[in-house]
């Protein structure tokens, strides 16, 4: 299958062995992958300050760099939310239905669209997971906590990570609790931002967890700066990073 | 660029202690509800058939708002309408001064909180005691309500024990709920016996049958409404719902949401005047009209109160009732709150991570938090710095090759920017979590690099790289 790796703007200059990782992932799973370096923000950024006129020319313009894929798959589950549920209302969507119906978080592409959970990566670690609230509630890549009735839908992060060898899934309290990052929420309300960050921290850290992993790179950057700053909690890792890793130790 | 709200959310939980309190006792109403919601088997029915039931109320208000007062007419209720707080302050004074009210009994209205009646009332003279026990308790300590159901929720036993005992002469350090209530029952059993009108909020007002319905746990309203000979109830004009056979659907939501009982301790369904009493319903609108008219945001009006969004809100939890500065706090309050008014209107809808949890628990389906994005675009008024960042920063994320430039110049700093001071632009950042280290290149120039190394032409869509590239500088502390 021909997929178009959308690398979000941040992915690509903050963490871009997750780019990469979500490559090799991609091409273990047998896609033939392509990666067009003119793309630029989807938007999102923009849109959840209120700078509407500004997310509307980047949609416009990710939309014009991404016509024709067959698939369209990023390591980020906010921006796939973006693409996905509020392009139209930008106005810039109607047009391009299914296009942005075609754009996939990667575990939700490699479970719901290949069909695959089996990747041959191994990571000998306790791995607690942090729900991206959007992939979670927008993209329904899982059960959010607070549902009620018996449609559960299954998580494909965690299809996935009980299919990675040697890798022992933690559970923490209150399982899908905000990180707190928030995007601009994370600088114009850092006291509430850091307050529920280091909240997930020790919630994972009682957990027993040794990584985090989810995603979004902007919620685990922001959650690793706080264990940074307090000096104990689990290290971030994301899904994809944990999904390349076919040799052992080989994220470290 | 710290906002007021966080400066206010540290000054309201200011402790890691009140803070987990606060938390705490917040969650465990989500834990209620979620275990009263799973018990009811169509649950989610049940949301749909009150959204549609709420929608079908907003678009007839009209008509329904005019049935409504003609049956309570019939049923021998006055029925007045107020445009404005200003209106609904006259309308109740004037009321009261025509029969030498002096004592007033009030239960729970979050309408009056929002049109200042309490303090409008007490500047004439006029002494109004609240009587749901939450609201007392605020009342006595001058402060209005965090939650809108538990008012004093962001209050400790003992701070209530010693709030009780400087007020109301309850023995020094006495912090037992149980003792505390039962003094407090015992002094307002004092005022309404002795109270010369009753003022109430209603939860419904039915259209088909002219009836108000009051919803309480500790029976204040039935008391306000039934001793005094004057009982003026006062609603906003969305309450109104088509039918008593609706009641129900709202019913079985309302204190499952709110608290996780499976219906509320008492459920008053007034029609007409008690025997021998008066009976004054107050239509408030105070810019609920403007709302409806406004088709992103009418759902909101649908809200029933039952403060499920709160509890559900991580920011709501962490930041207490009153760093919002309006008189719903949570993220219903952040949506009512640019429509309704008041000083925060543009600030609010930014507190919020968006996480949806809210539109995930609201049992009328309002798109809380698709409704809190909205208001930030309808509202972006930003300052001269941010405009200039938003721009500068919108046309780099566009071109790419911007990116590398900006990036570029970016690099030596970055060590400068990791460092707290208060001159850093990072520093709101810093302030609770450091920076993450900035690889040697993006994705975009290692990729090319790789590209340009394997002989192959950047402009072709097809990528193969042979394989990764050396590991990119991701140092840990």
């Amino acid at each position: 299958m021909n997929v178009s790796l959308f690398v979000p703007c941040y992915v690509d200059q903050l963490a871009p062995d997750v780019a990469w990782a979500t490559l090799r992932v991609l091409e273990r799973a047998g896609c033939q992958v392509h990666y067009d370096p003119e793309q630029g923000c989807c938007g999102q950024p923009f849109l959840n300050r209120g700078a509407t006129r500004e997310a509307r020319r980047l949609a416009r313009r990710h939309l014009e760099r991404f016509a024709g894929a067959d698939a369209i798959v990023a390591p980020s589950a906010s921006c796939v939310a973006t693409v996905r549920h509020r392009f139209t209302a930008l106005g810039v969507g109607e047009g391009a239905l299914a296009q942005t119906a075609r754009t996939y978080e990667l575990g939700e592409f490699l479970v719901r669209v290949l069909g695959t959970t089996q990747l041959g990566a191994r990571f000998p670690y306790r791995v607690a997971v942090l729900q991206s609230c959007h992939g979670l509630r927008e993209l329904g890549l899982g059960t959010p906590s607070e549902q009620v009735g018996e449609s559960a839908t299954h998580s494909p992060t965690d299809l996935l990570l009980r299919a990675v060898e040697d890798l022992a899934l933690v559970a923490a309290d209150r399982p899908d609790e905000c990180c707190g990052f928030g995007g601009a929420f994370s600088v114009t309300h850092p006291t509430l931002s850091g307050r529920m960050g280091l909240a997930r921290l020790r919630a994972f850290a009682d957990a027993g967890a040794e990584y985090v992993t989810g995603t979004d790179v902007s919620c685990l950057l922001h959650l690793d700066g706080i264990r940074r700053r307090e000096g104990f909690g689990p290290r971030a890792i994301h899904l994809a990073e944990i999904l390349a890793n076919g040799a052992v130790g080989g994220a470290q | 660029m710290t906002t007021s709200f966080d400066e206010r959310a540290l000054a309201t939980l200011p402790s890691r202690g009140e803070l987990a309190q606060h938390d705490a006792a917040v969650w465990d109403l989500r834990r209620r509800r979620d275990a009263a919601a799973a018990e009811v088997p169509d649950w989610e029915a049940l949301r749909e058939r009150a959204a549609a039931l709420k929608a079908f109320a907003l678009d007839h208000l009209d008509e329904l708002l005019v049935g409504f007062e003609q049956r309570a007419r019939g049923a021998g209720a006055h029925v007045h309408w107020a445009s404005d707080a200003t209106a609904l302050c006259r309308i109740v004074t004037e009321l009261l001064a025509a029969r030498g009210a002096r004592r007033v009994v009030k239960s729970k209205s979050m309408l009056t909180e929002e049109c200042g009646l309490n303090p409008h009332l007490a500047a004439r003279g006029i002494e109004v005691v609240d009587t749901d026990l939450g609201e007392r308790i605020v009342q006595l300590a001058g402060e209005p309500p965090s939650h809108l159901i538990v008012p004093a929720i962001h209050k400790t036993r003992r701070e209530i024990g010693a709030l009780f005992h400087r007020q109301m002469g309850t023995p020094e350090r006495e912090d037992d709920p149980e003792r505390l209530t039962r003094h407090a029952r015992s002094d307002l059993r004092r005022r309404f016996l002795a109270a010369d009108a009753g003022i109430t909020g209603a939860n419904f007002a039915v259209a088909d049958t002219g009836s108000i319905v009051i919803v309480t746990n500790e029976g204040n309203a039935d008391l306000g409404s039934s001793l005094p000979p004057l009982h003026v109830a006062c609603l906003g004009i969305e309450k109104v719902v088509p039918a008593l056979a609706d009641l129900p659907v709202f019913l079985r939501l309302l204190a499952r949401s709110a608290t996780g009982q499976p219906i509320s301790a008492y459920t008053s369904v007034l029609t007409g005047p008690r025997s021998g009493g008066e009976l004054h319903i107050v239509l408030v609108d105070n810019g609920r009209s403007e709302l409806l008219a406004n088709p992103t945001h009418r759902s909101a009006l649908a809200c029933i109160r039952c403060g499920a969004c709160l509890n559900t809100c991580p920011v709501y939890r962490r930041a207490g009732g009153h760093a919002y500065g309006t008189v719903i706090p949570g993220p219903i309050g952040s949506v009512l709150g640019p429509a309704l008014g008041g000083k925060q209107g543009a600030e609010l809808p930014h507190a919020s991570t968006l996480c949806g949890s809210c539109s995930a628990v609201c049992p009328v389906k309002i798109d809380l938090h698709g409704q809190l994005l909205a208001w930030r675009g309808e509202r972006h008024k930003p300052a001269h710095r941010e405009r200039l960042l938003t721009r500068a920063a919108a046309i780099a994320l566009r071109w790419p090759a911007l990116r590398g430039a900006a990036r570029a110049l970016l690099r030596p700093l970055w060590p400068l920017l990791a460092r707290r001071s208060p001159r850093n632009p990072a520093e709101p950042w810093l302030a609770v979590r450091e920076l993450p280290p900035l690889p040697l290149q993006s994705f975009r120039a290692q990729w090319r690099a790789k590209r340009a190394a394997s002989g192959a032409s950047d402009s072709g869509p097809v990528s193969k790289p042979a394989g990764r590239p050396a590991r990119s500088e991701r140092n840990e502390p």
